[in-house]
């Protein structure tokens, strides 16, 4: 794709005035980062960042066949959601695979939010009106132009937040939504993210986006909150063990294999791909994804080989997702090996520009927040 | 963006300062400002034969891979070894604190004065 395709958010300019490094990603041009990947994470993980997401696809599927539509689509069960709560599922190829990894928003008993990648969101679009063609009650709306979207994610983010809005967010359980206003404008507060944090995403109208994030940032200077870029949003999501899609899933990957078995319910009844995940679930997959640390010093990258031995010959896996890890201070990643050699602790080798590297599989996630007893 | 003017550099952003007949060797301050906070650095060992222009050494940072190549030719006689445990030296001074290798030189390559470098920059930057 050429530069002169690439899509801008309505916080283009904010980020261009903060520094940031615009790079092509998803058909956007989004800030990697503004300062430093690592000051930015950190940031995340010790008081809060604000993300610019409004890359992120938004598909509104409605109708009296909305719920029995969604339920034939995704993988995971959305059939006990109260409105309000959001969920975590795969978009669904015949194959079992997926098509894109997404969050579903119950708005009302007739109306389900999706929120999609950014490269995925035509693709995604298309594939879901093509499966919706023919069905009765049930229309699919393309909304990513209707909101931009915005992250606040970290241990402050309630509190900066809060003053900007009347909606009380303590209220707001995690991976639950409602309808509220930030500085008087309509907005969707879901207490949902990508990084490992505690957090916010706000769904806004694009023309109020800039007054929004810059209150945001307002609010939050005097606590150390900074804007954060597309890398630390890396970081962040690989060291709490979530998958990026294009890396760590795509089209020939099986929520099964990817260590999303969390997210496939197959009692649930029906849908597309069902009868493959219930084979691999009765006969077991081949390769898992794991997450590893290098034991050998480097990094180890997308796409790199992995071998079970030292000196085999064939790779016997992938790397998906490798990056150095500022909270671990250590190079770590996921990597898809054949399922019998997926256990914590067992050594993997990598080979890094033609060196082979020692690796240790290890459990997922790398980081865990510490999250408050309850009262 | 800083380029000292005794230093001589490479079109791969690599910098050397002559100390008699070895070169000290570094990546100069847009180099280390487009790769961003390095995080792990490979370099030869001391006693290892480097090649005006071919590769001798690797920089990562968080997102991207930088190859590290030999402004001259000749033994490498000392390493920056300080760059294991801190390798962000290479962001916070790249001229000084930050060098990488030093070599001894027996062949010389092929390197620019600081006007045509910052010219290089410019137009690489534009």
């Amino acid at each position: 794709m050429s530069e002169a395709e690439l899509k801008r958010t309505p916080l283009y300019d904010e980020h261009v005035a903060a520094g940031g490094k615009m790079v092509p990603f998803g058909g956007f041009e989004m800030p990697v980062q503004y300062t430093s990947i690592i000051q930015e994470h950190t940031a995340v993980r010790t008081r809060a960042g604000l993300f610019d997401v409004s890359h992120m696809g938004e598909i509104l599927i409605q109708g009296p066949r909305a719920l029995d539509f969604v339920q034939k689509i995704s993988c995971n069960d959305h059939a006990k959601m109260t409105v309000g709560r959001a969920q975590y599922t795969g978009l669904m190829y015949p194959e079992g695979t997926l098509v894109d990894d997404m969050l579903v928003h119950k708005m009302t008993d007739d109306a389900y939010f999706l929120v999609v990648n950014a490269a995925n969101t035509d693709k995604d679009f298309a594939y879901i009106q093509e499966v919706a063609a023919g069905e009765d009650g049930v229309e699919v709306i393309n909304q990513s132009a209707e909101y931009a979207q915005l992250a606040l994610q970290g241990p402050l983010a309630l509190e900066v937040l809060q003053p900007l809005t009347g909606t009380d967010l303590a209220g707001i359980r995690y991976y639950h939504f409602t309808w509220g206003e930030v500085l008087g404008h309509k907005a969707i507060i879901a207490r949902t993210g990508y990084t490992g944090e505690d957090g916010f995403e706000l769904y806004v109208a694009p023309e109020h986006a800039a007054e929004i994030w810059r209150a945001i940032l307002k609010s939050g200077a005097p606590k150390g909150v900074i804007p954060a870029g597309l890398g630390a949003r890396d970081t962040l999501r690989l060291e709490a063990g979530m998958c990026l899609y294009g890396n760590d899933i795509d089209r020939t990957t099986t929520p099964l294999e990817a260590g999303l078995g969390w997210i496939v319910k197959l009692d649930k009844g029906d849908f597309i791909g069902r009868d493959v995940l219930e084979r691999q679930a009765q006969e077991g997959v081949e390769r898992k994804l794991v997450g590893f640390e290098m034991i050998d010093r480097g990094i180890a990258r997308h796409g790199f080989p992995v071998f079970l031995h030292p000196d085999d010959g064939e790779p016997a896996g992938v790397v998906t997702s490798g990056t150095h890890s500022p909270t671990l201070r250590k190079p770590i990643g996921m990597a898809y090996v054949p399922s019998e050699a997926a256990e914590p602790g067992r050594e993997m080798w990598v080979s890094i520009r033609g060196q082979v590297r020692k690796a240790a599989i290890v459990a997922l996630p790398f980081y865990s927040r510490k999250r408050k007893k309850k009262a | 963006m800083s380029v000292p003017k005794d230093l001589r550099y490479t079109k791969t952003h690599e910098w050397m300062r002559r100390e008699g007949d070895v070169a000290v060797v570094g990546i100069t301050h847009y180099a280390q400002d487009q790769l961003g906070e390095v995080v792990y650095v490979e370099l030869p060992e001391v006693g290892a034969q480097a090649a005006a222009g071919e590769e001798l050494g690797t920089l990562e940072s968080v997102k991207a891979v930088s190859e590290l190549y030999a402004p001259v030719g000749g033994e490498v006689v000392e390493v920056n070894e300080h760059l294991s445990d801190a390798p962000n030296l290479v962001n916070d001074d790249p001229f000084g604190e930050g060098w990488l290798v030093k070599i001894k030189i027996a062949e010389e390559g092929e390197t620019l004065d600081a006007a045509a470098y910052e010219k290089l920059v410019a137009e690489e930057s534009a």
